[in-house]
């Protein structure tokens, strides 16, 4: 999902079977019990809380991630605000890239309740250290990918954030209820663009179809790797950060959204896809791995623009940042020598 | 962003008649900038009619480690709800 690089491979220090507790002189490991007793019992952990340095770690990875994938999400979709067909697709795009970078805002806002600065942050993901969703590496080529991308990239991602409104730490949480109801409009706007295209003329059909020929598998892949290959699935369903495995969730989306393709008159590109009777749920074919890991090792097919055009941003914007500070330092000294010299409990008295 | 851009705490008020509420935080230079970054994270769907911000170095907050000091002794005073004090149905208006 936007943070699906938490479950891409094992870290140096990562072994399931081994309990951190049990190293711990006995207050702390004391203190871990009665952490995970909380947890167990539907308490929210809040910032000046008591936690596991791991679980903090791992919080502050997770929200970087998902923070930076809001970021660099911008991108595919600011490709098409000049280009916008109408004035009322293209002031509905820029509302979305507008949430999308609001969405980036409160979560790096929940990251930094952590301890972690907002300037780390910024330096680890335009230095590249962290990663952000694969799904941003694809890129958008026609208008009709506007469409997809908020049904099914949107879509896919209100499946994974529901369940973090209800994740253990308080922020987090918090921050996934706001962008929960944001996300919504997105996915419905890319539902309707993409239904009015359906209804079109036979090429805005063609484009549709073409669109979803595209985006589908790398939203079916934005849930990460299956359960069995994910390494860190276990400690967060434990820590409650994250409630569902990747594939349940996948599940979920494929048997939501399948239906939803069948409305529109379009063909979801799997020739395996089969509605299984037994299970009540829809079947898919084999998805392709080699590409999920080849896109988030960074050899998709826009890692290195998305993440230049990041960085050129980011630097050309000093200036701003520059002036912003010179501005607010001369409205102090101005302030300040304007001010009258009595200080004191006088002075105190003016206040109310 | 240099390092040192204060961190402001951002409050809304929904709607006149209710109290301003915690939404979460922006950095800013000064205060004027930290209003108008609050306005444009948190408020872009009419959420607010009016917004506070307060430097987050501003807010002295209560100890974790002291939650049971300071709450606990009110869980077993009961009797400062009104539902503690048993009236007759019969009696009406109060």
């Amino acid at each position: 999902m936007y943070t699906q690089g938490l479950d891409e491979a094992p870290g140096p220090d990562v072994d399931e079977s081994f309990d951190p507790a049990s190293l711990l002189p006995d207050d702390e490991a004391s203190a871990e019990l009665r952490f995970q007793a909380r947890i167990d019992a539907e308490d929210r952990i809040e910032p000046t809380d008591w936690m596991p340095a791991e679980y903090r770690r791992t919080l502050i990875r997770q929200i970087a991630q998902h923070a930076h994938s809001e970021v660099i999400g911008m991108q595919p979709e600011g490709n098409w605000i000049t280009r916008a067909p109408s004035l009322r697709r293209k002031a509905v795009l820029i509302a979305k890239v507008q949430d999308e970078a609001g969405h980036g805002l409160y979560l790096y806002g929940a990251a930094e309740t952590l301890g972690v600065s907002r300037e780390e942050l910024v330096d680890q993901l335009v230095s590249g250290e962290v990663k952000y969703s694969s799904i941003f590496n694809y890129p958008t080529l026609t208008w009709a990918d506007m469409g997809a991308v908020g049904w099914l990239v949107d879509g896919a991602a209100i499946m994974n954030q529901i369940p973090l409104c209800r994740c253990s730490y308080g922020p987090y949480a918090r921050a996934m209820v706001r962008v929960c109801k944001e996300e919504s409009f997105h996915q419905r706007q890319g539902y309707e663009l993409m239904l009015t295209l359906s209804r079109g003329t036979p090429q805005q059909q063609a484009m549709a179809q073409d669109a979803l020929n595209r985006w589908w598998w790398p939203a079916i892949m934005m849930f990460g790797p299956s359960d069995a290959d994910s390494v860190h699935s276990a400690k967060t369903m434990r820590w409650k950060i994250k409630r569902f495995s990747n594939d349940e969730l996948r599940q979920k989306f494929v048997d939501v959204t399948v239906p939803q393709a069948e409305y529109l008159g379009l063909t979801v590109p799997d020739p395996d896809l089969r509605f299984n009777d037994e299970t009540g749920h829809y079947d898919i074919g084999p998805i392709d791995w080699d590409e999920f890991f080849a896109v988030v090792r960074g050899d998709g097919p826009c890692n290195r623009q998305r993440l230049a055009t990041r960085r050129a941003a980011h630097e050309n914007g000093a200036w701003v940042r520059a002036a912003a500070e010179a501005h607010a330092r001369k409205q102090q000294e101005r302030q300040q020598s304007s001010e009258p010299a009595a200080t004191g409990p006088a002075a105190a008295g003016q206040v109310a | 962003m240099t390092p040192g851009w204060p961190l402001w705490e951002v409050f809304v008020r929904s709607r006149n008649g209710l109290a301003h509420k915690h939404v979460g935080s922006v950095h800013a230079v000064d205060a004027t900038m930290a209003l108008t970054n609050a306005r444009d994270v948190y408020t872009r769907r009419s959420e607010g009619t009016s917004i506070w911000v307060v430097p987050s170095a501003a807010i002295t907050a209560s100890d974790p480690a002291d939650k049971d000091a300071l709450f606990d002794p009110a869980g077993d005073k009961i009797y400062r709800h009104p539902t503690f004090y048993d009236i007759p149905a019969d009696v009406k208006n109060i």
